[in-house]
Protein backbone atom coordinates (compact mmCIF):
# COMPACT_ATOMS: atom_id res chain seq x y z
CA UNK A 1 0.00 0.00 0.00
CA UNK A 2 2.94 2.46 0.80
CA UNK A 3 4.00 2.19 -2.56
CA UNK A 4 1.13 3.51 -4.13
CA UNK A 5 0.49 7.22 -3.99
CA UNK A 6 -2.60 9.05 -3.45
CA UNK A 7 -3.85 8.48 -6.54
CA UNK A 8 -3.45 5.52 -7.80
CA UNK A 9 -5.24 4.66 -4.01
CA UNK A 10 -8.15 6.22 -4.89
CA UNK A 11 -8.38 3.83 -8.37
CA UNK A 12 -8.15 0.49 -6.15
CA UNK A 13 -11.76 1.09 -5.39
CA UNK A 14 -13.97 -0.68 -7.33
CA UNK A 15 -16.57 2.12 -9.19
CA UNK A 16 -18.98 1.07 -11.39
CA UNK A 17 -20.44 3.41 -14.05
CA UNK A 18 -23.99 4.42 -12.12
CA UNK A 19 -24.03 4.15 -8.54
CA UNK A 20 -26.14 1.45 -6.93
CA UNK A 21 -27.34 0.97 -3.61
CA UNK A 22 -29.36 -1.79 -1.65
CA UNK A 23 -33.38 -1.96 -2.78
CA UNK A 24 -34.05 -4.53 -0.11
CA UNK A 25 -32.51 -6.71 2.10
CA UNK A 26 -33.74 -10.13 3.88
CA UNK A 27 -32.31 -12.31 6.40
CA UNK A 28 -33.26 -15.83 7.82
CA UNK A 29 -31.94 -17.65 10.28
CA UNK A 30 -32.85 -21.33 11.26
CA UNK A 31 -34.87 -21.82 14.52
CA UNK A 32 -32.69 -24.63 16.32
CA UNK A 33 -30.20 -23.49 18.67
CA UNK A 34 -27.54 -25.43 20.41
CA UNK A 35 -25.84 -23.58 22.99
CA UNK A 36 -22.01 -24.08 23.04
CA UNK A 37 -21.92 -25.50 26.80
CA UNK A 38 -23.93 -28.98 25.22
CA UNK A 39 -20.59 -28.88 22.52
CA UNK A 40 -18.16 -28.46 25.96
CA UNK A 41 -19.93 -30.89 28.08
CA UNK A 42 -20.03 -33.86 25.21
CA UNK A 43 -16.23 -32.91 24.25
CA UNK A 44 -14.39 -31.38 27.13
CA UNK A 45 -16.28 -32.39 30.25
CA UNK A 46 -17.71 -29.57 30.49
CA UNK A 47 -14.59 -27.81 30.77
CA UNK A 48 -14.07 -25.26 27.54
CA UNK A 49 -13.66 -21.42 26.93
CA UNK A 50 -16.90 -20.81 25.05
CA UNK A 51 -16.62 -18.82 21.92
CA UNK A 52 -20.34 -17.95 21.65
CA UNK A 53 -23.38 -18.38 23.79
CA UNK A 54 -25.32 -20.91 20.71
CA UNK A 55 -25.27 -21.86 17.18
CA UNK A 56 -28.04 -21.91 15.01
CA UNK A 57 -28.95 -24.98 13.58
CA UNK A 58 -30.83 -26.28 10.36
CA UNK A 59 -34.34 -28.35 10.86
CA UNK A 60 -34.39 -31.51 8.93
CA UNK A 61 -36.00 -29.91 5.87
CA UNK A 62 -34.06 -27.12 5.57
CA UNK A 63 -30.91 -26.27 3.44
CA UNK A 64 -29.47 -23.46 1.75
CA UNK A 65 -32.14 -23.48 -0.96
CA UNK A 66 -34.52 -23.16 1.36
CA UNK A 67 -32.56 -20.94 3.39
CA UNK A 68 -31.95 -18.34 0.36
CA UNK A 69 -36.00 -18.35 -0.88
CA UNK A 70 -36.72 -17.25 2.53
CA UNK A 71 -34.58 -14.76 2.61
CA UNK A 72 -35.03 -13.51 -0.90
CA UNK A 73 -38.94 -13.26 -0.04
CA UNK A 74 -38.09 -10.85 2.29
CA UNK A 75 -35.40 -9.07 0.13
CA UNK A 76 -38.58 -8.94 -2.66
CA UNK A 77 -41.26 -7.81 -0.18
CA UNK A 78 -38.90 -4.49 0.91
CA UNK A 79 -37.45 -4.14 -2.66
CA UNK A 80 -41.07 -3.71 -3.55
CA UNK A 81 -40.37 -4.98 -7.24
CA UNK A 82 -41.92 -8.05 -9.10
CA UNK A 83 -39.46 -10.81 -9.47
CA UNK A 84 -39.22 -10.86 -12.89
CA UNK A 85 -37.85 -7.52 -12.97
CA UNK A 86 -34.25 -9.58 -11.18
CA UNK A 87 -32.33 -10.14 -14.04
CA UNK A 88 -29.27 -11.76 -12.10
CA UNK A 89 -29.60 -14.64 -9.04
CA UNK A 90 -26.50 -15.45 -7.23
CA UNK A 91 -26.08 -17.98 -4.18
CA UNK A 92 -22.84 -17.70 -2.50
CA UNK A 93 -22.30 -20.65 -0.29
CA UNK A 94 -19.88 -23.41 0.72
CA UNK A 95 -23.03 -25.37 2.03
CA UNK A 96 -24.64 -25.55 -1.53
CA UNK A 97 -26.83 -28.61 -1.28
CA UNK A 98 -25.82 -30.02 -4.23
CA UNK A 99 -21.65 -30.75 -5.44
CA UNK A 100 -23.08 -30.33 -8.84
CA UNK A 101 -26.50 -28.60 -9.75
CA UNK A 102 -27.08 -24.88 -8.78
CA UNK A 103 -28.85 -23.78 -5.83
CA UNK A 104 -29.51 -20.45 -7.60
CA UNK A 105 -31.80 -22.29 -10.20
CA UNK A 106 -33.92 -23.09 -7.31
CA UNK A 107 -34.40 -19.99 -5.65
CA UNK A 108 -34.89 -18.25 -9.14
CA UNK A 109 -38.12 -21.04 -10.09
CA UNK A 110 -39.29 -20.82 -6.69
CA UNK A 111 -39.54 -16.61 -6.50
CA UNK A 112 -40.86 -16.48 -10.27
CA UNK A 113 -38.20 -14.79 -11.46
CA UNK A 114 -37.49 -17.43 -14.53
CA UNK A 115 -36.66 -17.71 -17.37
CA UNK A 116 -35.39 -14.24 -18.31
CA UNK A 117 -32.27 -14.22 -15.89
CA UNK A 118 -28.79 -14.82 -15.18
CA UNK A 119 -27.83 -17.24 -12.27
CA UNK A 120 -24.81 -19.15 -10.41
CA UNK A 121 -23.52 -20.38 -7.30
CA UNK A 122 -20.44 -18.26 -5.58
CA UNK A 123 -18.00 -20.18 -3.59
CA UNK A 124 -15.39 -18.32 -1.46
CA UNK A 125 -15.48 -20.12 2.54
CA UNK A 126 -17.21 -17.01 4.23
CA UNK A 127 -16.93 -14.49 1.81
CA UNK A 128 -18.94 -16.02 -1.06
CA UNK A 129 -22.22 -13.84 -0.40
CA UNK A 130 -20.20 -10.52 -0.72
CA UNK A 131 -18.51 -11.55 -3.84
CA UNK A 132 -21.74 -11.50 -5.66
CA UNK A 133 -22.44 -8.49 -4.30
CA UNK A 134 -19.48 -7.37 -6.02
CA UNK A 135 -20.55 -8.82 -8.73
CA UNK A 136 -24.16 -7.47 -8.49
CA UNK A 137 -22.64 -4.34 -7.89
CA UNK A 138 -21.08 -4.18 -11.31
CA UNK A 139 -24.01 -6.03 -13.10
CA UNK A 140 -26.38 -3.47 -12.45
CA UNK A 141 -23.56 -0.60 -12.07
CA UNK A 142 -22.92 -1.05 -15.91
CA UNK A 143 -26.45 -0.77 -16.77
CA UNK A 144 -26.68 -4.42 -17.58
CA UNK A 145 -29.77 -5.09 -15.94
CA UNK A 146 -32.18 -2.81 -12.97
CA UNK A 147 -31.63 -5.64 -10.36
CA UNK A 148 -29.93 -8.30 -9.43
CA UNK A 149 -30.06 -10.45 -6.22
CA UNK A 150 -26.66 -11.70 -4.19
CA UNK A 151 -27.22 -14.03 -1.42
CA UNK A 152 -25.20 -15.53 1.14
CA UNK A 153 -25.92 -18.32 2.76
CA UNK A 154 -24.74 -21.25 5.00
CA UNK A 155 -25.50 -24.45 7.10
CA UNK A 156 -21.68 -25.20 7.44
CA UNK A 157 -20.60 -28.33 9.71
CA UNK A 158 -17.58 -28.88 11.89
CA UNK A 159 -15.85 -31.78 12.57
CA UNK A 160 -17.50 -33.49 15.82
CA UNK A 161 -15.51 -32.43 18.67
CA UNK A 162 -13.43 -29.71 16.66
CA UNK A 163 -13.19 -26.02 17.74
CA UNK A 164 -15.32 -24.93 15.09
CA UNK A 165 -17.91 -27.50 15.98
CA UNK A 166 -19.10 -24.69 18.87
CA UNK A 167 -19.75 -22.06 16.39
CA UNK A 168 -21.01 -23.40 12.80
CA UNK A 169 -24.23 -22.08 12.20
CA UNK A 170 -26.82 -21.68 9.84
CA UNK A 171 -28.18 -18.53 8.30
CA UNK A 172 -27.65 -15.90 6.01
CA UNK A 173 -29.01 -12.81 3.78
CA UNK A 174 -30.17 -11.67 0.85
CA UNK A 175 -29.85 -8.05 -1.23
CA UNK A 176 -31.28 -6.96 -3.93
CA UNK A 177 -28.74 -4.53 -5.65
CA UNK A 178 -30.42 -1.49 -7.94
CA UNK A 179 -30.24 1.82 -9.19
CA UNK A 180 -29.09 4.06 -6.54
CA UNK A 181 -32.23 6.21 -6.98
CA UNK A 182 -34.53 3.15 -5.74
CA UNK A 183 -32.34 2.16 -2.84
CA UNK A 184 -32.65 2.58 1.13
CA UNK A 185 -28.77 2.48 1.59
CA UNK A 186 -26.43 3.55 -1.54
CA UNK A 187 -23.42 1.88 -1.93
CA UNK A 188 -20.77 4.60 -1.98
CA UNK A 189 -17.27 2.26 -2.42
CA UNK A 190 -16.06 -1.23 -2.36
CA UNK A 191 -12.22 -2.34 -2.81
CA UNK A 192 -11.64 -6.63 -2.56
CA UNK A 193 -8.44 -7.68 -0.89
CA UNK A 194 -7.34 -11.25 -1.71
CA UNK A 195 -4.20 -13.46 -1.50
CA UNK A 196 -3.66 -17.61 -1.27
CA UNK A 197 -3.75 -17.99 2.31
CA UNK A 198 -3.93 -21.89 3.50
CA UNK A 199 -5.92 -20.88 6.89
CA UNK A 200 -8.94 -23.42 6.04
CA UNK A 201 -10.00 -25.89 3.48
CA UNK A 202 -12.16 -28.54 2.49
CA UNK A 203 -11.01 -31.30 -0.25
CA UNK A 204 -13.72 -32.96 -2.78
CA UNK A 205 -15.65 -35.35 -1.17
CA UNK A 206 -15.13 -34.22 1.87
CA UNK A 207 -17.31 -33.36 4.88
CA UNK A 208 -15.61 -31.60 7.36
CA UNK A 209 -13.22 -28.90 6.87
CA UNK A 210 -9.51 -28.64 7.62
CA UNK A 211 -8.36 -25.74 9.44
CA UNK A 212 -4.67 -24.48 10.30
CA UNK A 213 -5.50 -23.23 14.02
CA UNK A 214 -2.55 -20.84 14.29
CA UNK A 215 -2.57 -19.43 10.80
CA UNK A 216 -6.40 -19.02 11.50
CA UNK A 217 -5.83 -15.38 12.88
CA UNK A 218 -3.28 -13.36 12.13
CA UNK A 219 -1.49 -14.22 8.35
CA UNK A 220 -5.70 -14.57 7.36
CA UNK A 221 -8.59 -13.01 9.20
CA UNK A 222 -6.99 -9.79 10.69
CA UNK A 223 -4.51 -9.23 7.26
CA UNK A 224 -6.99 -9.47 5.05
CA UNK A 225 -9.62 -7.55 7.03
CA UNK A 226 -7.45 -5.02 8.30
CA UNK A 227 -6.14 -4.05 4.70
CA UNK A 228 -9.67 -4.47 2.73
CA UNK A 229 -10.84 -2.01 5.60
CA UNK A 230 -8.03 0.38 5.27
CA UNK A 231 -7.42 0.82 1.81
CA UNK A 232 -11.25 1.86 1.69
CA UNK A 233 -10.85 4.00 4.20
CA UNK A 234 -7.93 5.88 3.10
CA UNK A 235 -8.85 5.46 -0.41
CA UNK A 236 -12.47 7.03 0.55
CA UNK A 237 -11.15 10.19 2.72
CA UNK A 238 -12.84 8.58 5.36
CA UNK A 239 -11.81 7.59 9.45
CA UNK A 240 -13.85 5.12 11.93
CA UNK A 241 -15.28 8.45 13.13
CA UNK A 242 -17.40 9.16 9.43
CA UNK A 243 -19.23 5.90 10.34
CA UNK A 244 -22.11 4.96 12.34
CA UNK A 245 -22.20 1.32 12.31
CA UNK A 246 -19.68 -1.33 11.25
CA UNK A 247 -19.88 -4.37 10.70
CA UNK A 248 -17.01 -7.42 10.13
CA UNK A 249 -16.81 -11.23 9.39
CA UNK A 250 -17.59 -13.00 12.87
CA UNK A 251 -16.31 -16.69 13.43
CA UNK A 252 -16.39 -15.61 17.42
CA UNK A 253 -17.08 -13.27 19.48
CA UNK A 254 -13.39 -12.61 19.79
CA UNK A 255 -12.21 -11.74 16.46
CA UNK A 256 -14.19 -8.98 15.29
CA UNK A 257 -13.90 -7.26 18.67
CA UNK A 258 -10.57 -7.04 17.82
CA UNK A 259 -10.20 -6.27 14.39
CA UNK A 260 -12.43 -3.37 15.25
CA UNK A 261 -10.44 -2.05 18.10
CA UNK A 262 -7.23 -2.53 15.86
CA UNK A 263 -8.87 -0.25 13.48
CA UNK A 264 -10.61 2.64 15.50
CA UNK A 265 -13.89 1.40 16.11
CA UNK A 266 -15.96 1.17 19.16
CA UNK A 267 -18.06 -0.86 20.86
CA UNK A 268 -21.09 1.02 19.79
CA UNK A 269 -20.50 0.62 16.19
CA UNK A 270 -19.86 -2.75 16.01
CA UNK A 271 -22.47 -3.76 18.57
CA UNK A 272 -25.94 -3.72 16.64
CA UNK A 273 -24.23 -6.03 14.01
CA UNK A 274 -22.46 -8.53 16.06
CA UNK A 275 -25.24 -11.28 16.13
CA UNK A 276 -22.61 -14.44 16.53
CA UNK A 277 -22.81 -15.02 20.06
CA UNK A 278 -26.65 -15.97 19.14
CA UNK A 279 -26.57 -17.30 16.14
CA UNK A 280 -23.06 -18.80 15.26
CA UNK A 281 -21.19 -18.33 12.71
CA UNK A 282 -22.94 -18.24 9.39
CA UNK A 283 -20.09 -18.61 6.84
CA UNK A 284 -21.03 -16.56 4.16
CA UNK A 285 -23.60 -15.04 5.35
CA UNK A 286 -21.75 -13.90 8.77
CA UNK A 287 -21.22 -10.15 8.03
CA UNK A 288 -24.14 -9.47 5.90
CA UNK A 289 -26.51 -10.76 8.12
CA UNK A 290 -24.70 -8.41 10.77
CA UNK A 291 -25.81 -5.82 8.02
CA UNK A 292 -29.21 -6.93 7.93
CA UNK A 293 -29.51 -6.17 11.45
CA UNK A 294 -27.96 -2.74 11.23
CA UNK A 295 -30.58 -1.21 8.28
CA UNK A 296 -33.50 -2.19 10.82
CA UNK A 297 -32.47 0.41 13.30
CA UNK A 298 -30.38 2.71 11.09
CA UNK A 299 -31.69 6.23 10.06
CA UNK A 300 -31.14 8.27 7.06
CA UNK A 301 -27.37 9.40 6.88
CA UNK A 302 -26.04 7.12 8.53
CA UNK A 303 -22.36 6.05 7.15
CA UNK A 304 -21.82 2.27 7.36
CA UNK A 305 -18.90 0.27 7.06
CA UNK A 306 -19.02 -4.32 5.90
CA UNK A 307 -15.80 -5.96 5.69
CA UNK A 308 -16.37 -9.80 5.01
CA UNK A 309 -13.68 -12.20 5.12
CA UNK A 310 -13.29 -16.02 3.39
CA UNK A 311 -10.29 -18.26 4.08
CA UNK A 312 -8.10 -18.83 1.22
CA UNK A 313 -8.17 -15.79 1.50
CA UNK A 314 -9.57 -12.30 0.72
CA UNK A 315 -11.93 -9.52 2.57
CA UNK A 316 -14.26 -7.32 0.62
CA UNK A 317 -15.29 -3.82 1.73
CA UNK A 318 -18.34 -1.24 1.50
CA UNK A 319 -19.33 1.63 2.52
CA UNK A 320 -23.08 2.24 2.48
CA UNK A 321 -24.55 5.68 3.47
CA UNK A 322 -28.75 4.74 4.29
CA UNK A 323 -31.37 7.02 2.61
CA UNK A 324 -34.78 8.31 3.54
CA UNK A 325 -36.64 5.28 1.63
CA UNK A 326 -35.23 3.19 5.05
CA UNK A 327 -38.12 4.09 6.79
CA UNK A 328 -40.82 2.70 4.85
CA UNK A 329 -39.10 -0.42 3.59
CA UNK A 330 -37.88 -1.68 6.43
CA UNK A 331 -41.49 -2.69 7.82
CA UNK A 332 -42.54 -4.26 4.81
CA UNK A 333 -40.48 -7.63 5.99
CA UNK A 334 -39.77 -9.12 9.26
CA UNK A 335 -36.75 -7.66 10.88
CA UNK A 336 -33.72 -10.13 11.72
CA UNK A 337 -33.93 -9.93 15.58
CA UNK A 338 -37.85 -11.98 15.12
CA UNK A 339 -35.27 -14.74 13.15
CA UNK A 340 -33.12 -14.35 16.32
CA UNK A 341 -35.84 -14.34 19.22
CA UNK A 342 -37.48 -17.25 17.78
CA UNK A 343 -35.40 -20.16 19.30
CA UNK A 344 -35.60 -23.61 20.37
CA UNK A 345 -32.44 -24.97 22.57
CA UNK A 346 -31.39 -28.23 21.82
CA UNK A 347 -29.18 -30.63 23.09
CA UNK A 348 -26.12 -32.66 21.32
CA UNK A 349 -28.57 -35.67 20.57
CA UNK A 350 -30.65 -33.40 18.80
CA UNK A 351 -28.08 -31.89 16.73
CA UNK A 352 -26.92 -34.81 15.88
CA UNK A 353 -29.78 -36.12 14.66
CA UNK A 354 -30.64 -32.67 12.31
CA UNK A 355 -27.37 -32.63 10.86
CA UNK A 356 -27.43 -35.91 9.51
CA UNK A 357 -24.47 -37.08 11.80
CA UNK A 358 -26.06 -40.39 12.35
CA UNK A 359 -25.82 -43.25 10.01
CA UNK A 360 -29.04 -44.96 9.43
CA UNK A 361 -27.77 -47.90 6.79
CA UNK B 1 -36.81 -42.28 -9.89
CA UNK B 2 -39.37 -40.00 -11.31
CA UNK B 3 -37.81 -36.59 -12.64
CA UNK B 4 -39.55 -35.73 -15.02
CA UNK B 5 -42.95 -35.30 -12.82
CA UNK B 6 -41.34 -33.32 -9.94
CA UNK B 7 -40.03 -31.21 -12.80
CA UNK B 8 -43.65 -30.30 -14.34
CA UNK B 9 -44.84 -29.38 -11.30
CA UNK B 10 -42.43 -27.66 -9.74
CA UNK B 11 -43.93 -24.20 -9.78
CA UNK B 12 -47.39 -25.41 -8.08
CA UNK B 13 -44.90 -27.09 -5.57
CA UNK B 14 -42.42 -24.75 -5.04
CA UNK B 15 -44.59 -21.29 -4.04
CA UNK B 16 -48.53 -22.43 -4.31
CA UNK B 17 -49.13 -21.03 -7.50
CA UNK B 18 -52.54 -22.00 -8.98
CA UNK B 19 -54.66 -20.77 -11.78
CA UNK B 20 -57.39 -18.07 -10.96
CA UNK B 21 -60.85 -18.26 -13.03
CA UNK B 22 -61.20 -15.40 -15.20
CA UNK B 23 -64.31 -15.58 -15.57
CA UNK B 24 -65.80 -15.94 -11.93
CA UNK B 25 -62.35 -15.29 -9.85
CA UNK B 26 -62.28 -18.23 -8.49
CA UNK B 27 -59.05 -19.33 -6.89
CA UNK B 28 -57.77 -22.81 -8.27
CA UNK B 29 -54.96 -25.14 -6.02
CA UNK B 30 -54.25 -27.53 -7.55
CA UNK B 31 -54.37 -26.07 -10.91
CA UNK B 32 -57.20 -28.47 -13.08
CA UNK B 33 -57.57 -26.16 -16.09
CA UNK B 34 -61.39 -26.05 -15.66
CA UNK B 35 -63.18 -23.79 -12.93
CA UNK B 36 -64.62 -26.11 -9.70
CA UNK B 37 -67.67 -23.00 -9.77
CA UNK B 38 -68.17 -21.83 -13.16
CA UNK B 39 -67.58 -25.34 -15.08
CA UNK B 40 -65.20 -22.41 -17.99
CA UNK B 41 -61.83 -22.57 -18.58
CA UNK B 42 -59.42 -21.05 -15.99
CA UNK B 43 -55.95 -21.25 -16.94
CA UNK B 44 -54.36 -17.51 -15.72
CA UNK B 45 -51.28 -18.67 -13.24
CA UNK B 46 -52.36 -17.50 -9.70
CA UNK B 47 -49.75 -16.83 -6.84
CA UNK B 48 -51.67 -17.65 -3.72
CA UNK B 49 -50.79 -15.39 -0.53
CA UNK B 50 -49.48 -18.62 1.43
CA UNK B 51 -51.82 -17.54 4.16
CA UNK B 52 -54.52 -20.16 5.78
CA UNK B 53 -55.34 -21.10 8.46
CA UNK B 54 -55.53 -25.72 10.43
CA UNK B 55 -58.46 -26.98 9.16
CA UNK B 56 -57.46 -30.71 10.76
CA UNK B 57 -54.10 -32.37 10.95
CA UNK B 58 -52.56 -35.50 12.20
CA UNK B 59 -49.45 -36.65 13.45
CA UNK B 60 -47.74 -39.70 10.89
CA UNK B 61 -45.42 -41.78 13.49
CA UNK B 62 -45.09 -44.87 10.26
CA UNK B 63 -44.55 -42.94 7.35
CA UNK B 64 -44.60 -43.80 3.53
CA UNK B 65 -41.40 -45.16 2.40
CA UNK B 66 -38.98 -41.76 1.48
CA UNK B 67 -40.08 -40.17 4.58
CA UNK B 68 -38.29 -42.29 7.22
CA UNK B 69 -36.07 -39.67 8.24
CA UNK B 70 -38.52 -36.94 9.22
CA UNK B 71 -40.83 -38.76 11.83
CA UNK B 72 -42.74 -37.63 13.59
CA UNK B 73 -43.97 -35.09 11.43
CA UNK B 74 -47.90 -33.91 11.07
CA UNK B 75 -49.73 -33.65 7.83
CA UNK B 76 -52.80 -31.42 7.94
CA UNK B 77 -55.22 -30.27 5.80
CA UNK B 78 -54.70 -25.71 5.31
CA UNK B 79 -57.62 -23.62 4.39
CA UNK B 80 -56.16 -21.07 2.04
CA UNK B 81 -57.24 -17.41 2.56
CA UNK B 82 -58.30 -17.55 -0.86
CA UNK B 83 -60.64 -20.52 -0.41
CA UNK B 84 -59.26 -23.98 -1.45
CA UNK B 85 -58.15 -26.43 1.03
CA UNK B 86 -54.40 -28.19 0.94
CA UNK B 87 -53.19 -31.00 2.52
CA UNK B 88 -49.19 -30.53 3.17
CA UNK B 89 -46.84 -30.78 6.22
CA UNK B 90 -46.29 -28.75 8.82
CA UNK B 91 -43.31 -27.57 9.95
CA UNK B 92 -41.07 -25.63 12.33
CA UNK B 93 -43.97 -26.31 15.31
CA UNK B 94 -41.53 -26.80 18.19
CA UNK B 95 -43.64 -27.36 21.38
CA UNK B 96 -46.59 -25.08 20.95
CA UNK B 97 -49.80 -27.11 20.83
CA UNK B 98 -51.93 -27.24 17.21
CA UNK B 99 -55.19 -25.98 17.34
CA UNK B 100 -58.23 -26.19 14.02
CA UNK B 101 -57.92 -22.50 13.12
CA UNK B 102 -54.55 -21.66 13.96
CA UNK B 103 -53.05 -19.25 11.54
CA UNK B 104 -50.16 -20.24 9.15
CA UNK B 105 -47.92 -19.36 6.77
CA UNK B 106 -46.79 -21.31 3.58
CA UNK B 107 -42.63 -21.56 3.35
CA UNK B 108 -40.48 -23.87 0.58
CA UNK B 109 -38.94 -26.51 2.35
CA UNK B 110 -37.07 -30.36 1.43
CA UNK B 111 -39.87 -32.54 1.25
CA UNK B 112 -37.94 -35.81 0.34
CA UNK B 113 -34.96 -37.21 -1.71
CA UNK B 114 -36.62 -39.05 -4.59
CA UNK B 115 -34.88 -42.62 -4.39
CA UNK B 116 -31.58 -42.19 -1.99
CA UNK B 117 -29.07 -39.61 -1.10
CA UNK B 118 -28.23 -39.55 -4.77
CA UNK B 119 -31.27 -38.68 -6.12
CA UNK B 120 -32.75 -35.46 -6.78
CA UNK B 121 -33.90 -33.48 -3.81
CA UNK B 122 -37.48 -32.44 -4.22
CA UNK B 123 -38.70 -29.10 -2.84
CA UNK B 124 -42.13 -28.09 -1.88
CA UNK B 125 -44.36 -25.95 0.18
CA UNK B 126 -45.26 -26.48 3.72
CA UNK B 127 -46.85 -24.59 6.46
CA UNK B 128 -45.07 -23.08 9.62
CA UNK B 129 -47.10 -21.06 12.66
CA UNK B 130 -46.93 -17.61 11.43
CA UNK B 131 -44.59 -16.02 13.26
CA UNK B 132 -44.87 -13.44 15.63
CA UNK B 133 -43.30 -10.19 15.37
CA UNK B 134 -41.31 -8.83 18.21
ZN1 LIG C 1 -65.08 -19.71 -12.65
Amino acid sequence: MTTLDKRQSENLLLKPLRQVGISGYGAYVPQYRLPASEVARVWMGGKAALPIKEKSVPGLDEDVATMSIEASRNALARAGIHPQQLRAIWVGSESHPYAVKPTSTIVAETLGATPNIQAGDWEFACKAGTEAIVAAIGFVGSGMADYALAIGMDTAQGRPGDALEYTAGAGGAAFIIGPAEDSLAVIEHSYSFVTDTPDFFRRQYQKYPEHAQRFTGDPAYFKHIINAAQTLLNASHTTPKDYRYAVFHQPNLKFPQKVAAQLGFTKEQIGPGLLVGNIGNTYAGSAIIGLTAILDIAEEGDRILVVSFGSGAGSDAFSLVVTDKINKRRDLARPTRDYINRRIPIDYATYVRLRGKLVMK
Amino acid sequence: MEIPRHWRIRQQRYALVGEVCPHCNAKLFPPRDICPQCGEDARTPYQFSGKGEIYSYTTIYEPPAGFEEYTPYTVALVKLEEGPVVTAQLTDLGEQPLEIGMPVEMVTRKIRSDSDERGMIIYGYKFRPVLSRQ
